[in-house]
């Protein structure tokens, strides 16, 4: 479904360059749950913007679904993110004027989809996430872990192919970290391939692949209960 | 996204920031509230002072003497000197054309009149009893001066009710006589308090016959020469009858000046026009700083809101579809803030001619379209800076701004 081939992102900090990944090779099936960890500066967030479509390599090869998406306009890579990729952010990015229904809807309405479809959708997710009672509830009035649970309800709204999510418990407390990481595995369980990002080992264990990145190389790719080097 | 999608959404953004909002509504309505008023006001003028002319009647033909009208290399036509006085004669003359309905031969001055030791300064208009019609003066009281040879210096006089008020207050002034420079005069009747007469004040003047005027003032020229052509039809027929009149009595020089009251009017109608096109550009500029202010907040806005924009862009809007809302906003901004400025604009106009019931302040539709439109336009232009600058946000880098 997902599959990297040599694929480098290098940025020129201060005339110096800098190799955020360095010919990465990976291949994510669907339906996989994988966790990608690793140090600060490792180049794992730099992994998760390629695969998000939020960034572009600078060589190597992107085949998504089969398409080379390496060589898409800005606006093909906007149309397929908005189709195909769903993204959860440490931060929640939720929209601070916009209540948590509004913000659920907010890729569709971004997709051109009808206020009444858009509506009978988010309904339906609002009360699969247990938010029916704060969906009329601006962001500053909703706890983390709602916010959390708004900002994965806007992310497969559009029902993505696949969920990236960076450090989606990074700025939850113990419980809801936990919940958090509950209902993405759930989505994960529905047939949703799902990416996080983390720092917390715990969280990164609960995946059934983990990839650790070092030095924008992968150091171990290997699945939960049985591990092995990278290729 | 759905045109109306991308209206409500801008929408939305805009009430969730009520002071910035405000702000720009408050630049740009009072943009178009100048231009609207101002020209209205510019326009009012302008169909004040074209009624006032049109109410004199616009087969009027004024004969002044001296050529005005071309250069000549003669010094005494450069001081404006005229070589040779329109007199009595010359008027008589001109009445005999069968394109003349009206005519009166005018002397201006100034002289003192008297009454039982109360004294005072007034505008003098010689004329004859055909200055009533064609300048549609009123009578108070008694009677105008007697329709009889404009030759005929009769000291009789008409005055106007406010030198009665001075001189006889509430005294009957009809039959009385009054001393009028050196000269002893008749007073048989007082003036409507109602408008103006070449210029002056009729409540203010006092009428004698022209020779009886040119007696006390001590000339033999005329002022000029007021006459009423049948219609307008003949107006250039009249034109021609004064030329060659005067030309066969000045021994051949065409020594006169002739002005037309629909010329003097169309001059009026051009200056007022260009003076209203002019307001209105001096409060256009008031929109572009308008826009340019427009330009500024949404420049901030979408500083403050990196992360929204950076956020759409990785929820898969395009780069159109910012710029689209980006521009939407302005243009939401400049179309409430041009009503608003129209209906300020039109209270303003409304409150003028409160005050001012002769000045009638209609805003020209040209203007209203042209504040609404520039109002639009700088909306437009000034947002696609910011639009820009929205549109090309790398989305990972405005997402880090968090």
């Amino acid at each position: 479904m997902i599959e990297l081939r040599e694929v480098s992102r290098i940025f020129n900090v201060g005339g110096q360059e800098v190799r955020a990944m360095d010919r990465i090779s990976l291949t994510i099936e669907l339906g996989e749950y994988l966790s990608i960890m690793g140090p600060s500066g490792s180049g794992k967030s730099t992994l998760l913007n390629i695969l998000g479509l939020l960034d572009t390599p600078n060589s190597g090869t992107y085949l998504l679904e089969g398409i080379n998406v390496t060589s898409l306009s800005d606006n093909q890579l906007a149309a397929t993110r908005s189709r195909k990729i769903g993204f959860i952010f440490q931060f929640f990015h939720l929209i601070p004027r916009l209540t948590a229904q509004q913000n659920i809807e907010l890729p569709l309405l971004l997709a051109g989809v009808p206020s009444k479809e858009r509506q009978a959708r988010s309904t339906r997710l609002i009360e699969a996430f247990g938010l029916a009672a704060r969906s009329n509830h601006r962001p500053d009035e909703l706890s983390g872990g709602q916010r959390q649970r708004v900002a994965i309800a806007r992310a497969v709204i559009n029902e993505p192919a696949v969920l990236l999510a960076d450090e989606p418990t990074g700025n939850l407390d113990r419980h809801s970290g936990a919940e958090i990481v509950e209902l993405m595995e759930g989505l994960n369980s529905k047939g949703l391939t799902l990416v996080v990002v983390t720092h917390d080992p715990e969280i990164g264990r609960r995946a059934r692949r983990q990839v650790r990145v070092v030095d924008g190389q992968i150091a171990a790719d290997s699945l939960r209960g049985a591990s092995h080097a990278a290729p | 996204m759905r045109p109306l999608d991308t209206i409500g959404f801008a929408m939305h953004s805009l009430g969730s920031n009520r002071v910035r909002t405000l702000l720009m509504l408050l630049a740009m309505s009072i943009g178009v509230a100048s231009v609207v008023l101002l020209t209205g006001i510019g326009n009012g003028a302008r169909l004040y002072i074209v009624d006032q002319f049109a109410s004199l009647g616009t087969n009027l033909v004024i004969v002044i003497p001296g050529r005005t009208e071309t250069a000549s290399n003669t010094p005494a036509t450069l001081v404006g000197e005229t070589p040779r006085d329109l007199t009595l004669g010359d008027a008589r003359a001109l009445m005999r054309g069968d394109t003349v309905r009206r005519l009166t031969p005018v002397n201006i001055g100034e002289l003192s009149i008297a009454w039982r030791g109360k004294e005072r300064q007034v505008p003098l208009i010689g004329s004859t009893s055909q200055i009533l019609e064609i300048h549609h003066l009123t009578m108070e009281r008694g009677v105008f001066l007697p329709d009889e040879d404009m030759e005929i210096a009769r000291p009789v006089c008409v005055i106007g009710a406010k030198v009665y008020r001075e001189l006889f207050g509430t005294q009957n002034a009809l039959g009385e006589m009054v001393r009028l420079g050196g000269f002893r005069c008749r007073v048989i009747g007082i003036l409507g308090s109602e408008g103006r007469s070449l210029g002056l004040d009729t409540e203010e003047l006092v009428i004698v016959p022209v020779a009886f005027a040119q007696m006390l003032l001590n000339t033999e020229g005329l002022f000029r020469i007021l006459i009423e052509a049948k219609d307008l039809d003949v107006l250039d027929r009249l034109k021609k009858h004064i030329s060659s009149t005067i030309a066969k009595r000045h021994y051949g020089e065409e020594d006169v000046t002739i002005i037309t009251q629909d010329s003097v009017l169309a001059t009026f109608d051009k200056i007022f026009r260009v003076l209203t096109l002019t307001v209105a550009g001096i409060a256009g500029i008031s929109l572009v700083v308008a826009g340019i202010l427009i330009m500024n907040v949404m420049l901030m806005a979408v500083a403050q809101r990196t992360a929204e924009i950076g956020l759409c862009k990785a929820l898969g809007a395009s780069q159109l579809q910012i710029m689209l809302l980006v521009v939407t906003e302005a243009l939401l901004l400049s179309t409430i803030g041009g009503l608003i400025g129209m209906t300020l604009g039109f209270a303003g106009s409304w409150l003028v001619v409160q005050f001012y019931p002769t000045l009638q302040t209609t805003p020209p539709p040209w203007a209203i379209a042209a504040a609404l439109g520039t109002a639009l336009g700088t909306g437009f232009i000034f947002s696609l800076l910011p639009a820009r600058r929205a549109a090309r946000l790398d989305p990972i880098q405005a997402l880090a701004k968090h």
